[in-house]
């Protein structure tokens, strides 16, 4: 390993980045794009739910429950209606998608029998805009159960028995607001490192065969060894910088908390890096052509880093087997760690895991980056 | 010119026919998105890995416990002795919620007081930590109406004296298990065929410019738009035999329901087509190499897919995107592909969304002829 001849290729290929206008942007254009593009698309939290209400009693109790759903943020009321058909008419045209029913006995079957019932009835071809509005519902019903029985038993509750809900006392932690925005952009983070990083280095060497000037760095005394740590450093670098990037935009402009230290993150995202580079030097040592090497290094991050990485889908939640891959996806281990990192403050000790898992990774695709070319050299 | 068009068609067949890599490019793709949506993509909740903690150790805080971990949403990983052993689970990541029992909880349910019962959550991953609180506050009212009634029973009160109890039916319309499988597999059906046929129709047309030929065929009688028809109507075809077969995986393999009219369907799909067509042919006319086609589309897809709805509910964007989503025909497609397998509506209802895609196709296609003829010139 000659210093001089890596930073002689390093220099030659930050030349090639800056006037390649596709390279410059990847690498400049897409962490912006998709930083606001996802940081601002991509939520999951429900807040003014259409919702249609169906008041078959239209009396005081109703009244109060429903005023309940009118004051909540999580539904809009959009619409009032006085039969099933309108009801349903305004959910199968997707105007709402929460309709309420008040029986037309709710206030009677309660003073009676202190018991009654209400109807929700939910959109759920979105099944989780369906789960959390149902609860979302199911916490406006109790609250008002809660008021009902304090206006009936007024002093004397304790006394007669009338047993009081369980309260539950809960306590988030780690993202206190339950904000899907702070759960989506630490990910966001390595996902675009992914990207940028693969797509950048995919090209570097079926660039070098697409123009025939391979065969003039061949016949140079440079080793495939040095070759592919010049080629590589300019990535590191721009990869970097990106991090930071992201990193600055997702505290600065978002707001997501950072209670970690700089120093894990930034360790974690060299060996992060390493691997990404890694992947895409070999698809590119594989794969002779610009176009093709692109594809390929697309259709093995973007995919993968999406939906098995653990950056919006829930690991755990998979079938087993489903599970058993995701271990193979490097980004999982990242995304772990970046999402820790940001939102838990866990050191290096706490991540021992994930840590392992990429330095694992980097050491074997090192080896493979390296076997790649020197096989094609040949 | 129908002549033309023909010969224009036989030769785009021919080509496709000899071009290996597009074979490999049309069956692989799908088939890993459909696999990876169908099983990987899910926002159920089942099985949180929980710790607890019971200070208590009654019949009343067993019980709730048994509450929970027979409901399926909850599994006991841990039984924690103290606080610190709870917080250690959850920095760890042992386990995502902490149920802890205080001394005196039965004792107070005894005497009909209200017993809390405290519940800590991870909420690193917001939306499962949602979720997870909604079944929490589910499984514990109906622990406490449960043993209120009984409570009341004991003690010689009529439910009517007892604590009033509203409950709430819950129905869910078009998807009753809340599969979230039905949600996105028909979902795949509209982005894979758009991905699809932007990329082959904007990479087609710039190959032959790549190669020449493109003005070897400038020099032959064809007009624009009689080249625009040739090459559209392959990938027109490609693209229906894509929704085909998408479809039918999701039917038969997948088991979502598809309970709209086949017609409906059909209509959605070619309107939309004509859009992802324009689209791609329009790419085509700015670039001048596949690699800049390749650039193009990741940055245009992209956002098409982020903000069309696919995962992630185009209601909880801010305004200004919410606008931005109006332009994306592939909002359209999945509202109309949503609509026919999940809730069996019909033009009566989706005509907004057919009249849109429409609208945006003919705007791409006409934009695109023009930009073609100004080449050609």
């Amino acid at each position: 390993m000659n210093a001089r001849r890596i930073l002689a290729i390093a220099r030659k290929e930050l030349i090639q980045v800056r006037r390649d206008p596709r390279s410059l942007a990847i690498a400049l254009l897409l962490p912006v794009m998709q930083m606001f593009l996802l940081g601002y698309g991509i939520s999951l939290d429900i807040t003014n739910l259409p919702t249609c209400v169906y008041d078959q009693e239209a009396s005081q109790h109703s009244q109060a429950l429903l005023a309940r759903f009118k004051a909540s943020r999580y539904f809009r009321v959009v619409k009032s209606v006085r039969d099933y058909g309108s009801l349903r008419r305004a959910i199968d045209g997707g105007d709402c998608q929460l309709g309420i029913v008040v029986p037309w006995n709710f206030s009677q079957q309660l003073s009676a029998l202190g018991k009654s019932s209400v109807q929700a009835i939910v959109d759920a071809t979105n099944d989780n805009t369906a789960t959390l509005a149902a609860g979302y519902a199911q916490s406006v019903v109790n609250a008002y159960a809660g008021d009902a029985l304090e206006m009936r038993f007024t002093g004397t509750a304790r006394q007669l028995g009338a047993p009081q809900p369980i309260a539950v006392d809960s306590r988030v932690w780690f993202n206190e607001d339950l904000a899907s925005r702070d759960f989506i952009i630490p990910g966001l983070v390595a996902m675009i490192m992914a990207l940028v990083g693969a797509l950048l280095t995919s090209l570097t060497l079926s660039r070098e065969w697409e123009r025939g000037t391979m065969e003039l760095l061949i016949s140079t005394p440079v080793t495939s060894l040095e070759l592919m740590a010049g080629k590589l450093l300019p990535y590191f670098a721009i990869g970097l910088a990106d991090a930071a990037f992201c990193v600055a935009l997702a505290v600065g402009w978002f707001g997501v908390p950072f209670r970690g230290q700089l120093a894990t993150l930034f360790l974690t995202t060299l060996l992060f890096l390493a691997v990404v580079l890694g992947i895409g030097y070999a698809i590119s040592a594989a794969i002779r052509s610009q176009i093709g090497a692109s594809q390929v290094a697309l259709l093995f991050t973007m995919l993968p880093t999406a939906m098995l990485s653990g950056f919006s889908f829930p690991i755990d939640q998979m079938p087993a087997v489903i599970r058993a891959i995701t271990y193979v996806v490097y980004a999982r281990y990242y995304v772990t760690i970046v999402k820790a990192v940001f939102l838990k403050g866990s050191g290096l000790a706490q991540l021992a895991f994930p840590i392992l898992g990429l330095l694992i990774y980097a050491v074997v695709i090192t080896f493979i980056a390296a076997r790649a070319f020197r096989k094609s050299l040949g | 010119m129908l002549e033309r068009i023909i010969a224009l068609l036989v030769k785009e067949f021919l080509q496709m026919k000899r071009d290996r890599t597009a074979r490999f490019r049309l069956l692989i793709p799908p088939i890993l998105q459909l696999i990876i949506f169908g099983y990987a993509a899910t926002f159920e909740v089942f099985g949180v890995s929980t710790v607890v903690l019971d200070q208590d150790h009654s019949q009343e805080s067993r019980q709730l416990v048994s509450r929970f971990t027979s409901s399926g949403r909850f599994q006991v990983v841990q039984v924690a002795d103290s606080r610190r052993a709870v917080q250690h689970a959850l920095d760890l990541g042992d386990a995502t919620l902490a149920l802890v029992i205080q001394p005196g909880f039965a004792q107070l349910l005894q005497k009909g007081q209200s017993a809390p019962l405290q519940v800590l959550v991870d909420g690193t991953n917001s939306n499962t930590a949602l979720i997870a609180l909604g079944y929490v506050g589910q499984i514990a009212s109906g622990y406490a109406q449960d043993y209120g009634s009984t409570l009341a029973q004991r003690r010689g009160l009529t439910q009517a004296q007892a604590a009033p109890q509203i409950s709430l039916e819950q129905r869910y319309w078009y998807n009753e298990n809340l599969n979230s499988r039905w949600f996105f597999v028909p979902g795949v059906v509209a982005t894979l065929t758009m991905f699809m046929v932007v990329n082959l129709t904007s990479f087609a047309i710039v190959r032959e410019r790549e190669v020449g030929t493109l003005e070897q065929i400038m020099v032959t009688p064809v007009r624009p738009l009689e080249f625009i028809l040739g090459k559209t109507v392959p990938f027109f075809i490609i693209g229906f035999v894509e929704v085909a077969l998408i479809t039918s995986v999701a039917l038969l393999w997948f088991q979502v329901p598809f309970r709209g009219s086949p017609l409906t369907m059909v209509l959605g799909a070619s309107l939309f087509l004509l859009s992802a067509l324009g689209l791609g042919i329009l790419v085509s006319t700015i670039c001048r190499t596949q690699q800049q086609a390749f650039a193009t589309n990741f940055f245009v897809l992209n956002p098409l897919f982020t903000l069309s709805g696919f995962a992630f509910p185009i209601s909880s964007m801010p305004q200004a995107l919410q606008w931005v989503t109006l332009v994306d025909p592939l909002r359209y497609f999945l509202i109309v592909v949503r609509g026919t397998f999940l809730k069996g509506i019909g033009i009566s209802y989706l005509w907004p969304e057919l009249a849109a895609m429409a609208a945006i196709g003919v705007v791409l296609l006409g934009l695109s002829a023009l930009r073609l003829q100004k080449s050609v010139d």
